[in-house]
C-alpha cells in the first residue's frame, strides 16, 4: 500500500548566482512499513527532498516550483498551512542531522517532548509527562524518569539523537523522516542509534525516509534506493538489487570508490572530476563530464529514466549495457 | 628496520578546566613512527587523537613527555629552534573552509611558507607555487582566485600544496577526508598516497573512518580516551583485533553490502563514551567492554606485544591468551 | 581490472582568472541596498560640496565664509534665504545670512570641512589605536589580555564627556588651530575603547581558526600572524563600527561646541553654527535650521551606509 508517492516535484532557489534548480522533477513512492534510502553527495538535492515534503523550505530564497506530494491520498502541496502544521509531527516527523541545535537548549527534555503530545494528541500535563518517560525509556536512556526533566546541554550527542527520536516518535507518525541522523556520531554510537530505528520501526511500522551519503547504512537499513545527483534521480531500485547490480554509471562509481576493508590496499577508484555547478548545468546528463562511460550523445542530450525491471529504473543512455555488464 | 623519524614518548596534553577538573586529552603515549610508514592513528570522539596529533607538532603546549625528531626534542626547543624545526613538520587540516584565510589568494596562502623560510623569493617563489598547485592536481590559472571560489575538495588540495611547499618530512594529517564528499574521498586519498612516494613523505595520518584508515595504513593505532590501546599493522588490525574495544569498533563500520549487513552479528556497546573530565579508574573502557571483571577496574593495563608486532592493552589477554574469547571467565592472565 | 586512477587536472580556461574577493561581493551586495546607497550618495555629496563649495563660492561670489560686508551697513544684518537688502529675490545667499551678513550657505560648507573632518580624524585616530590593541590583547591572551582589558574598562567607566570638557576647559589653546587639535585628541582618545573590545572578540574566536593554526605551522612570527591573517579579518565588524563612529563623534563635537568648548570663531562647525543659530530661533529660524538639516541629514546617511555595510559584509565576514 502506498504512503506517500511524490510526483515530478521541482524546488527551485533564487541566489546571487542564478537560479538553482535543487530539485528537478523527482518521482518516488514510498510503500507502508518500507525504508527507502536516498543517497546522495553534497548539491545532490537529497535535504532538499525532505524539506520539501514537509514543506519546510525557506521562502525567500526557494520555493516548491512544481509537483505533488501526495500523502495517504492528499497532496501536501496543494493545503492550507495549518492543516501541513497538524500534519508535521503528528503524521510526518523529522529528525535532522545536528543533535545539539535541533533541541532548544532553554527547554527541559521533558517539555520538549510534551510540547509534542499535548498539541498533536491532546494530552493533559499529567499524560504528556508520563508519556514522555515512557518515550525516552523506549529510546534507551538509562534513568528515563530523574533524566526527563534535564536540559539538552546535559545529554552527549548520541543521547540528543535519542531524544530526537522519542520526539519525532511520540505521536506515532505514520512516516519518519531521517536526514543524516547519525553523520555526526561517533562510528560506535551510530550502530546503536541506527539498530534503534530498526526496532521501533519494527515495533510500529513506521515508514521511514533515511538520507544518508554512507552506502553501508543504506545497505544495512533500507529495502529501496534512490541515488540522487545534481537534483535529479539518477537510480531507482530494490537495495539487494542496487548493490548486486547497479545499472548506472554514477552508482557503479560510488560503490567502487568506497574502500573494502577486506581487499589488499591498492589504488582507490575515484570519481574524477567535481560535483557539478547547480547553478550553472550543462546541457546533456550531468554526470557527462566526469563519467567514464560518457560519449558525445551524454554530452547533447538529457538521458532517459530506463526502465530496466519493474522496480528498477535508471537515468542513463547506456543504462542497459551497464546493467548488463 | 626502517629508521625511526618521530619517536614519542609518554606524551601528555592535560588541559586545566579550573576547579580541580582536569581533561586528559592525551595520558600517556608512547609511538615510534618510521621514515616512509603511513600510521594511521584511530579512534572516537574525545579520545584525543586530534590533540595528539598537535602536540606532536606543538601547536598544542604538552603538558609532559617527549617529542624527538632526528634527536631533536621538539618539546623542549626554544621557540627560534622549533620555528626552524618546522619547516620538516607539516600539518594538513579537517576543514577545508577554515583551514585558509579567506582574505589571501591562493598564491599568497601557498606562497607563504615559502616565505617564511626564505626559500624562494618573487619570480622564483612564484614559479614553486605554480608547480606546487600542479603536483596536487589545480590548474596554476587558479594562483589569484579565492578559496572561497573552490569547492571542498579543491581547497583541501590548495591545503596539501601550502604543506608541501617548504619540502617537509612530515605530515601530520588531521582528519584530512572527513568533511568531504566520498566520491573526492578517494580523490584525496590517492593524491596523499601518490605524494607519499614520490616526495617520501612519511604521514600521521588521524581519521575516525576506519575504512579509509584501513585503505591508507601500514600501521594503526587506535587510541580510547588519551591512552593508545591496540597497535598493529593494518591488515592484521582488521582481521583479527584483539582489544574488545577494536573488535567493537570494526563491527559497527556498516558495510555496503546488504547480504552482510543482513546476517552480520555486531558486537553492540553499550552507553556512551565516557567524558574525558571523569575517566574511569582502571582501563577506561572497562563501563562499555562486555569482557571486564572486577580487576579492570582497577588495574590500568599497559601496551603489551601480544604477537609479534602485534601490541593490546588490556589485562586479560597475554602472549600466551590472546584471543579474549577464550579466556576462562575470570582470570587475567596478563597481570601475571 | 581498476582503470589507472589519476589526479585530476582542473578545467581551466584563460590564464590566471582573477578572483573575485570578498569585498566585491560585499559591494556588489551593498550596491543592492537603495537606502545605503543613498546614504553613501549623500554623504559623498555633502563633503565634496564642503570640500570644494567655499572655493567655489569665494570665485563666484568672492565672498569667504567670515567675509562681513563693512562696507555696506546695510548688509550687515541677516537675510533670510534667496532674499536680498530690500526684499527682492536674488540668488546671492541660497540660505541666507547670520547676523554679521556672513553667507550662511558658504559657513554652513566650511562648517561641513570641520565638522567631517573632526568625524575622520578623530575616527581614524581611534581605529589604529583600537585595532592595534585589541588584536594584541586578544591573541597574546592570558595575563596580558586580562590587564589590557581592565584598562579599558576603568577607561570605560570614566564619564567621559565630563572628562573632555574639563580637558578642554583646562587646556583652553589660544588658537583655533590649536582648539581643533585639542579636540582631536580628547574625541579620539575615548572612542578608541569600543573599537579595542570589538577586534579583541573577534580576533579571540578567530585565534583558534584553522588557517591561523596552520600559519603557526609553517613557522609565521607572531606580528606577522596578527596583522596579516587576524585583522583582516576583522575588519567587517571594524568597518561597521567605524563608519557609525563618525556620526558619535560629529554629534559630540556639536555639543561641544553648543557648549562653548568646542571650535571657536571664526571657525564653525554645524555645532557651533547651531549654537549660535538657536539664539535667533524666533526671528531668524534659517539660521539654525539650514545648519541643522545638513547636519541631521549627513548624520542618517552616515547610519544607513553603516547599516548598509553591516549587512553588506556580515555574512561574509565569517570564513565561510
Amino acid at each position: 500500500m502506498i504512503l506517500l508517492e511524490v510526483k515530478d516535484l521541482r524546488t527551485y532557489f533564487e541566489t546571487d548566482d542564478g537560479l538553482v534548480k535543487a530539485v528537478d522533477g523527482i518521482s518516488f513512492q514510498l510503500q507502508r512499513g518500507e525504508t527507502l534510502g536516498i543517497v546522495g553527495e553534497s548539491g545532490s538535492g537529497k535535504s532538499v527532498t525532505n524539506l520539501s515534503i514537509l514543506r519546510l523550505v525557506p521562502d525567500p530564497p526557494g520555493k516548491i516550483a512544481g509537483g505533488e506530494v501526495i500523502f495517504n491520498g492528499q497532496d501536501i502541496l496543494l493545503l492550507p498551512s495549518d492543516a501541513v502544521r497538524k500534519i508535521r509531527g503528528r503524521r510526518i516527523a523529522m529528525i535532522f542531522q545536528d543533535p545539539m541545535t535541533s533541541l532548544n537548549p532553554f527547554m527541559k527534555i521533558s517539555r520538549q517532548l510534551m510540547e509534542m503530545t499535548q498539541l498533536h494528541l491532546g494530552h493533559t500535563k499529567a499524560q504528556a509527562y508520563e508519556h514522555a518517560v515512557k518515550m525516552l525509556e523506549t529510546v534507551g536512556i538509562p534513568d528515563a524518569r530523574t533524566r526527563a526533566d534535564s536540559y539538552p546541554h546535559e545529554f552527549s550527542g548520541g543521547m540528543r539523537q535519542r531524544v530526537m527520536i522519542a520526539m519525532a516518535l511520540s505521536c506515532e507518525p505514520e512516516l519518519l523522516i531521517a536526514d543524516e541522523p547519525t553523520t555526526a556520531l561517533d562510528v560506535t554510537i551510530q550502530a546503536q542509534i541506527l539498530e534503534l530505528i530498526k526496532k521501533l520501526k519494527q515495533e510500529t511500522g513506521t515508514s521511514v525516509i533515511l538520507i544518508t551519503h554512507d552506502l553501508g547504512i543504506v545497505a544495512g537499513m533500507t529495502d529501496h534506493v534512490i541515488v540522487m545527483y545534481a537534483g535529479k534521480i539518477f537510480e531507482q531500485a530494490k537495495t539487494k538489487e542496487l548493490f548486486a547490480r547497479p545499472g548506472n554509471p554514477y552508482t557503479k562509481g560510488l560503490l567502487r570508490s568506497v574502500p573494502d576493508p577486506t581487499a589488499e590496499q591498492g589504488k582507490l577508484y575515484q570519481i574524477p572530476g567535481l560535483p557539478p555547478d547547480v547553478a550553472h548545468l550543462k546541457p546533456g546528463c550531468p554526470f557527462a563530464e566526469r563519467c567514464e562511460r560518457a560519449e558525445e550523445i551524454c554530452r547533447r542530450e538529457f538521458p532517459p529514466f530506463v526502465e530496466l525491471t519493474p522496480d528498477h529504473h535508471s537515468l542513463c543512455h547506456f543504462a542497459n549495457e551497464v546493467y548488463g555488464g | 628496520m626502517a629508521e625511526t623519524l618521530i619517536a614519542i614518548k609518554d606524551l601528555r596534553v592535560h588541559f586545566n578546566l579550573g576547579g580541580n577538573r582536569i581533561v586528559k586529552a592525551v595520558d600517556g603515549v608512547t609511538l615510534d613512527i618510521a621514515k616512509g610508514e603511513t600510521l594511521g592513528l584511530v579512534g572516537e570522539s574525545g579520545c584525543g587523537k586530534s590533540t595528539l596529533g598537535r602536540a606532536v607538532l606543538r601547536l598544542t603546549e604538552l603538558t609532559s613527555g617527549q617529542v624527538f625528531y632526528r634527536n631533536n626534542d621538539l618539546a623542549h626547543l626554544s621557540g627560534r629552534q622549533l620555528r626552524e624545526q618546522r619547516r620538516h613538520l607539516q600539518i594538513i587540516f579537517q576543514d577545508p573552509y577554515a583551514s585558509l584565510n579567506p582574505r589571501m589568494t591562493v598564491g599568497q596562502i601557498v606562497g607563504e611558507p615559502l616565505e617564511t623560510f626564505r626559500l624562494a623569493r618573487g619570480r622564483e617563489a612564484e614559479q614553486r607555487v605554480q608547480e606546487l598547485l600542479e603536483t596536487v592536481g589545480l590548474s596554476k590559472r587558479f594562483i589569484k582566485r579565492y578559496p572561497h571560489e573552490f569547492s571542498g575538495g579543491q581547497r583541501q588540495r590548495i591545503g596539501i600544496a601550502r604543506a608541501l611547499a617548504v619540502d617537509p618530512d612530515f605530515i601530520v594529517a588531521d582528519e584530512p577526508i572527513s568533511a568531504l564528499d566520498v566520491s573526492i574521498q578517494a580523490q584525496i586519498m590517492n593524491l596523499l598516497e601518490k605524494l607519499r612516494r614520490e616526495k617520501n613523505l612519511t604521514y600521521l595520518f588521524i581519521s575516525h573512518d576506519l575504512r579509509a584508515i584501513r585503505h591508507v595504513s601500514d600501521r594503526v593505532a587506535v587510541m580510547y580516551l588519551g591512552k593508545l590501546v591496540e597497535v598493529a599493522d593494518a591488515k592484521t588490525i582488521y582481521v583479527e583485533p584483539l582489544m574488545p574495544y577494536t573488535k567493537a569498533l570494526i563491527s559497527a563500520v556498516p558495510v555496503p553490502d546488504p547480504e552482510i549487513e543482513a546476517t552480520r552479528q555486531r558486537i553492540m556497546l553499550e552507553g556512551d563514551v565516557p567524558s574525558p573530565i571523569n575517566p574511569p579508574k582502571g582501563c577506561p573502557f572497562h563501563t562499555r567492554c562486555p569482557y571486564a571483571i572486577d580487576v579492570c577496574k582497577e588495574v590500568i593495563p599497559q601496551l603489551v606485544e601480544i604477537k609479534p608486532a602485534h601490541f593490546a592493552a588490556c589485562v586479560r589477554i597475554s602472549p600466551a591468551m590472546p584471543h579474549i574469547e577464550e579466556v576462562p571467565p575470570g582470570t587475567a592472565p596478563g597481570l601475571e | 581490472m581498476q582503470p589507472e586512477p589519476e589526479i585530476q587536472t582542473e578545467l581551466g580556461h584563460d590564464e590566471f582568472i582573477k578572483g573575485t574577493s570578498l569585498w566585491r561581493d560585499a559591494w556588489r551586495r551593498l550596491l543592492k541596498n537603495k537606502l545605503a546607497v543613498f546614504g553613501l550618495v549623500v554623504v559623498i555629496l555633502i563633503t565634496l560640496a564642503s570640500i570644494t563649495g567655499p572655493t567655489i563660492i569665494k570665485r563666484t561670489f568672492g565672498f569667504t565664509p567670515d567675509y562681513i560686508p563693512t562696507g555696506d551697513m546695510k548688509l550687515v544684518r541677516s537675510f533670510p534665504p534667496f532674499k536680498g537688502p530690500d526684499g527682492e529675490f536674488s540668488w546671492t545667499h541660497p540660505m541666507g545670512t547670520d547676523n554679521a551678513g556672513r553667507d550662511q550657505l558658504a559657513r554652513v560648507l566650511q562648517g561641513g570641512q570641520i565638522s567631517l573632518f573632526v568625524g575622520v580624524i578623530a575616527t581614524l585616530v581611534s581605529l589604529i589605536i583600537g585595532v592595534s590593541y585589541g588584536a594584541i590583547s586578544g591573541y597574546v591572551g592570558g595575563r596580558v589580555d586580562n590587564l589590557m582589558m581592565r584598562i579599558v574598562d576603568v577607561l570605560y567607566s570614566l564619564p567621559y564627556v565630563i572628562l573632555v570638557i574639563v580637558l578642554l576647559s583646562m587646556f583652553r589653546s589660544q588658537t583655533p588651530r590649536g582648539q581643533l587639535i585639542l579636540l582631536f585628541v580628547a574625541l579620539g582618545s575615548v572612542s578608541w575603547l569600543t573599537m579595542a573590545r570589538i577586534v579583541r572578540g573577534q580576533v579571540l574566536s578567530l585565534k583558534n581558526q584553522e588557517f591561523v593554526l596552520a600559519a603557526r605551522a609553517t613557522g609565521v612570527s607572531a606580528p606577522r600572524i596578527i596583522f596579516r591573517h587576524l585583522v583582516p579579518n576583522t575588519l567587517g565588524p571594524v568597518i561597521v563600527y567605524a563608519t557609525l563612529t563618525i556620526p558619535q563623534i560629529m554629534l559630540t563635537e556639536a555639543f561641544l561646541s553648543f557648549l562653548g568648548l568646542g571650535v571657536q570663531a571664526p571657525l564653525a562647525s554645524w555645532g557651533s553654527l547651531a549654537a549660535d543659530g538657536i539664539q535667533n530661533i524666533a526671528i531668524f529660524p534659517w539660521q539654525l535650521i539650514f545648519p541643522g538639516v545638513t547636519m541631521a541629514l549627513t548624520l542618517f546617511s552616515l547610519n544607513f551606509l553603516g547599516d548598509g555595510l553591516r549587512d553588506a559584509l556580515d555574512p561574509q565576514m565569517r570564513t565561510i
